[in-house]
Parts: structure tokens; C-alpha cells; sequence
């Protein structure tokens, strides 16, 4: 795998956002994408198709790889009106989820658009993942045990 | 013998098949299963068919038990057959389980684990009584589950890390430039088999075939005299290297359930003692199974500690052969189907052996007399 180190900060970036496309729920993605007062219209490079990815697991939780088992995964790839491209790899098989992650990847690399989707979708998506990772810390941390030592009581000496 | 094939059955088959489905839907009175209801409400039944039907997908796995009105092999069959339908686009990059949303995680060997004891949603510590409150209509919805003040910290240090600088239990070897690790889906099965293959075989495996092993050798067959020294379950990303990008993205989120279980070592004069370790991993929460897959796993690396291997648990050919669920019903289950033929050629063969005994008898009691 190469990297451009020129590059490495966009990249780093557009992980983060193509992360939490991919982590939010379809609906979400739907439901946002439709707030937006002027979508840009955009094309398929690639339609939308559901497939496959093999995951792999660490043998012993931290050693090298073996393959547990495959996921459910759909990818599209839209290019915008403007030229920019984005790519959507999002687990699961709804298509319109991936299509929309793909437009909005796009959009996040044109500067004239990211303001319209960084806030509106991108950072409304990442706010509600946070707070359901919040709840369920939460849940977790309260259902953990106190320990307390018995007291030993001595009979008369 | 005259070979005759025969036809037919087309008209019973679809009526069958008809009546199947008129049994699937039930009572027409009592309203229509919906596949997010048993998503949702199912949930460990859906986990089980991910996990041995390999293939991560929720919805998918619901559908499948519906269609299979409940029978588990059987929806882990339909997903298996469907998964072969659709394009494979890679391999992801390996889940790092310590990152892990924990949560539940407890160790039962050691009770200051860092992080803390977390249960998490269990039914360990209920008293098995069944529950009448379940079966009143229009029941009301349960209470939301407390929260802490304070949010369980991630990551959460696992029972290797925490023991790691004193060299007590076996590392982790971790080579990564070495080959693809083995797919069962894309290559045979091959022995003597490597720990890859071995433990992608026992994720698939059937739960039942595994959890009866790893009794069989907590009972003496093979014994590890295990120690529970983790089991986790919570949310890991999922990471995949795009070709478009060239470089690793998250598509994803899956539910693990991950066990490593402990087994002491005497040493030999070689390795010093310490712990050895089993390890479990299953998609969703399936927390029988991955302890289960992390005992049998120990006792199939009885190699690398030179334990006579003399068990089922650790006959690997044995083992490996018969944990797949959809090979082995559908082996057993062809018996069911038309074997005219064969029986006819065993009755010819009964019936002359037959007539050829009675012969023998009739000389012998001849000569007798």
C-alpha cells in the first residue's frame, strides 16, 4: 500500500468521514441527505453492488491473521456535476446507503460543497454515533461489579 | 442388473411445498412473524446463523429463520447458499479485538482485570425461572437500562496485555508479512492443518459439535484444565483497503464475542512455564460457542506443547471433518432421499446370501443324520 505523504492529511480526513458514512445507519444517511435544500446532481461511475468482504481476525486477539468470516458489503462511486469523485463502501446491502455516502464523499472533497454536507450530514451522523457509543459505555460501566472484602468476624479469643 | 431410472413426484413436490408454507405462516389468526421482529427480538438466533453460516448480515439471518420456521441448520444452510451468489470484493484487515466497544467483559481468572468486571447484558445470574410476565399481550416495554455517570473507558486492556511484561502467558506470534492466512471457502482442507485454517474451520463450526467437545475434554478426554482468563463482546470496526483508494477505510461495524481461555504449561527444556492460550472468536454474541471454540482450539495445539494427543478434541482430522453443520446434515439428510437402486442391489445380495446359508444348513443337518 502506498501513500502519498503530500496527501496523508486529506487521507486521513476523508477515513474519517468515509468512516462514519459507512458507520451510520441507512436511514440516517437518508434522512439527512434529504435536508439539504439543493442537492448537486450527480452520476454513477459505479452502480451500486452488493458483495462480499472476507474478515479477518487475529489468532489470539493480537497475532497474525486467519479469516473468520465474510460480511455483507455495498459500494457505489458517483461523480458530481463539478468533476469531483467519492466512493462509498458501506456493510450491508442498501444500496441508496452507499450511493449516498459516495455522493457525499464527493462532496466533501469540493470546496465549494463541503460546507453544505460537513455539517448538515457528515457531523450530524458522526454526533449521533457518538452518542450511541456514550449510552452504551454507559449501560456497560453500570453493570459493572463492585467488589467489597468480607469482613471476617473472629469469635471471642 | 438392469439399470431403470424412473421419474416423477413433481405434483407432490409442489404440493409439499405449498403445505410448507401454509405450516410456516401458522394459525392465520395470530398475526404474521415480521423479519424485523425476530432482527430485533431473536437477536441470538440471528447471531448463531451469522456465525455459523458465515456471513455478517442481520437482516439476511432473520430472513433466513423465518424461512426455515425457526430450524437454525437449516437458515444457516439458505445463508451459506446465498452468500455464493454474490462477488467476493476482498479481505478486510485483521479486527483488533482490544479496540473493541466492550460491552461485556469478564475474566474468571483474574477479578482485577483493568477495566473492571463489566457483565453486560447476560443471563448468567438469572434463576431460570420462566418468566409468565413475557407471555401477557401488550406487554408493557422494560425499563430502560441504568446508565453510569461515568462512561466505561475504551480501549480495555485484554488478559494478554496485562500480563505481557511478565512473560506468564504465551505471546501472540505475529509475523505479518507472511502468507494469506488459509480459505476454507477457496482451498480444501489440508493436513496437517495450520492454527489459520483450523480456527476459520471452528468459526463456521457448529456450536453443538464444538460445545460436546470441549465437555468432552473438560471431562478428561483431552483435558487442557482450561481457566476462563477473558471473554469480550461488544462493537469492532471493520477495516478494508479499497482499490479505488489504496488505502484502509472503516465500512463498517460488527458485534464480536471473543474468549481466551488459560491453560497451565510445565515447561519443557526449551520453553519456560507459563500459560498457554485457547482462543474463540464468533460474529454477534455467542458466548457458548466461543468459549467452546477457545477450549478445542488449546486442545488442537497439543504439537507446539508435545501433549499426547490421544482425545477426539485433538484429533484434528476429526475434528475438522465433522464441525461443519451445513456438510454434515446434508450428509446424514441424503439418506432420505430415493436410494431405490442401492436397496434393490442389497436385497438381491441379502437374498442369495440368505439362500446360501439355508443350503449350508441343509448338508450339514444331511451329514448329521
Amino acid at each position: 500500500m502506498q501513500v502519498d505523504p503530500v496527501n496523508e492529511t486529506a487521507s486521513e480526513e476523508r477515513r474519517q468521514w468515509l468512516s462514519i458514512l459507512a458507520k451510520a445507519q441507512p436511514d440516517e444517511v437518508s434522512a439527512a441527505w434529504d435536508t439539504l435544500a439543493q442537492p448537486p446532481a450527480y452520476s454513477a461511475l459505479r452502480a451500486p453492488e452488493t458483495g462480499l468482504v472476507l474478515v479477518r481476525g487475529r489468532m489470539g486477539g493480537a497475532g497474525d491473521a486467519f479469516n473468520m468470516g465474510e460480511m455483507t458489503v455495498t459500494r457505489a462511486a458517483v461523480r458530481l456535476e463539478s468533476g469531483e469523485t467519492g466512493i462509498g463502501y458501506v456493510a450491508g446491502r442498501d444500496r441508496r446507503h452507499a450511493e449516498l455516502a459516495a455522493a457525499v464523499d464527493a462532496m466533501m472533497q469540493a470546496p465549494a460543497l463541503r460546507p453544505v454536507v460537513e455539517g448538515a450530514v457528515v457531523a450530524k451522523l458522526a454526533r449521533a454515533q457518538a452518542e450511541r457509543r456514550d449510552t452504551t459505555a454507559r449501560k456497560a460501566a453500570a453493570t459493572k461489579v463492585d467488589f467489597f472484602t468480607m469482613v471476617r468476624t473472629r469469635g471471642p479469643q | 442388473m438392469a439399470y431403470v431410472s424412473v421419474k416423477g413426484g413433481e405434483k407432490a413436490i409442489t404440493h409439499a411445498h405449498q403445505w410448507l408454507a401454509e405450516d410456516r405462516r401458522g394459525d392465520p389468526g395470530v398475526s404474521e412473524l415480521e423479519v424485523a421482529q425476530v432482527r430485533e427480538q431473536l437477536s441470538l438466533a440471528v447471531d448463531r446463523v451469522m456465525s455459523e453460516g458465515s456471513c455478517y448480515d442481520r437482516d439476511l439471518a432473520a430472513l433466513a429463520i423465518k424461512q426455515a420456521r425457526g430450524d437454525l441448520p437449516e437458515a444457516i444452510f439458505l445463508l451459506r447458499a446465498y452468500r455464493t451468489t454474490l462477488p467476493r470484493f476482498g479481505a478486510s484487515l485483521p479486527v483488533e479485538t482490544e479496540a473493541m466497544a466492550v460491552r461485556r467483559r469478564v475474566s474468571a481468572a483474574f477479578k482485577d482485570i483493568p477495566g473492571g468486571q463489566v457483565l453486560g447484558p447476560t443471563f448468567d445470574y438469572t434463576h431460570r425461572l420462566l418468566d409468565f410476565a413475557l407471555a401477557a399481550e401488550g406487554g408493557v416495554a422494560p425499563e430502560p437500562a441504568p446508565q453510569a455517570e461515568e462512561p466505561q473507558a475504551y480501549p480495555m486492556p485484554n488478559i494478554a496485555s496485562v500480563f505481557r511484561h511478565e512473560d506468564l502467558l504465551e505471546h501472540d506470534v505475529r509475523a505479518d508479512e507472511g502468507p494469506e492466512p488459509y480459505d476454507l471457502t477457496r482451498e480444501p482442507m489440508k493436513f496437517p492443518a495450520d492454527r489459520d485454517q483450523r480456527l476459520q474451520a471452528l468459526a463456521r463450526g457448529d456450536e453443538g459439535f464444538l460445545l460436546s467437545l470441549a465437555y468432552s475434554s473438560q471431562r478428561g478426554w483431552g483435558s487442557t484444565h482450561p481457566l476462563c482468563g477473558e471473554i469480550r463482546m461488544g462493537e469492532v470496526a471493520v477495516e478494508f483497503v479499497p482499490d479505488e483508494l489504496g488505502f484502509a477505510i472503516e465500512i463498517g461495524e460488527v458485534t464480536l464475542t471473543e474468549c481466551t481461555m488459560l491453560s497451565g504449561f510445565a515447561g519443557s527444556a526449551e520453553r519456560p512455564p507459563q500459560y498457554t492460550r485457547g482462543y474463540g472468536l464468533t460474529f454477534g454474541h455467542c458466548e457458548r460457542k466461543a468459549m467452546s471454540m477457545a477450549i478445542v482450539d488449546r486442545a488442537l495445539r497439543h504439537r507446539e506443547v508435545g501433549e499426547q494427543a490421544d482425545a477426539p478434541v485433538q484429533d484434528e482430522e476429526f475434528v475438522l471433518y465433522h464441525s461443519d453443520n451445513v456438510e454434515a446434515s446434508g450428509f446424514v439428510q441424503h439418506l432420505k432421499l430415493p436410494h431405490y437402486v442401492d436397496f434393490q442391489a442389497d436385497l438381491q445380495l441379502i437374498r442369495r446370501l440368505r439362500k446360501e446359508h439355508f443350503e449350508r444348513r441343509a448338508a450339514l443337518k444331511e451329514a448329521a443324520e
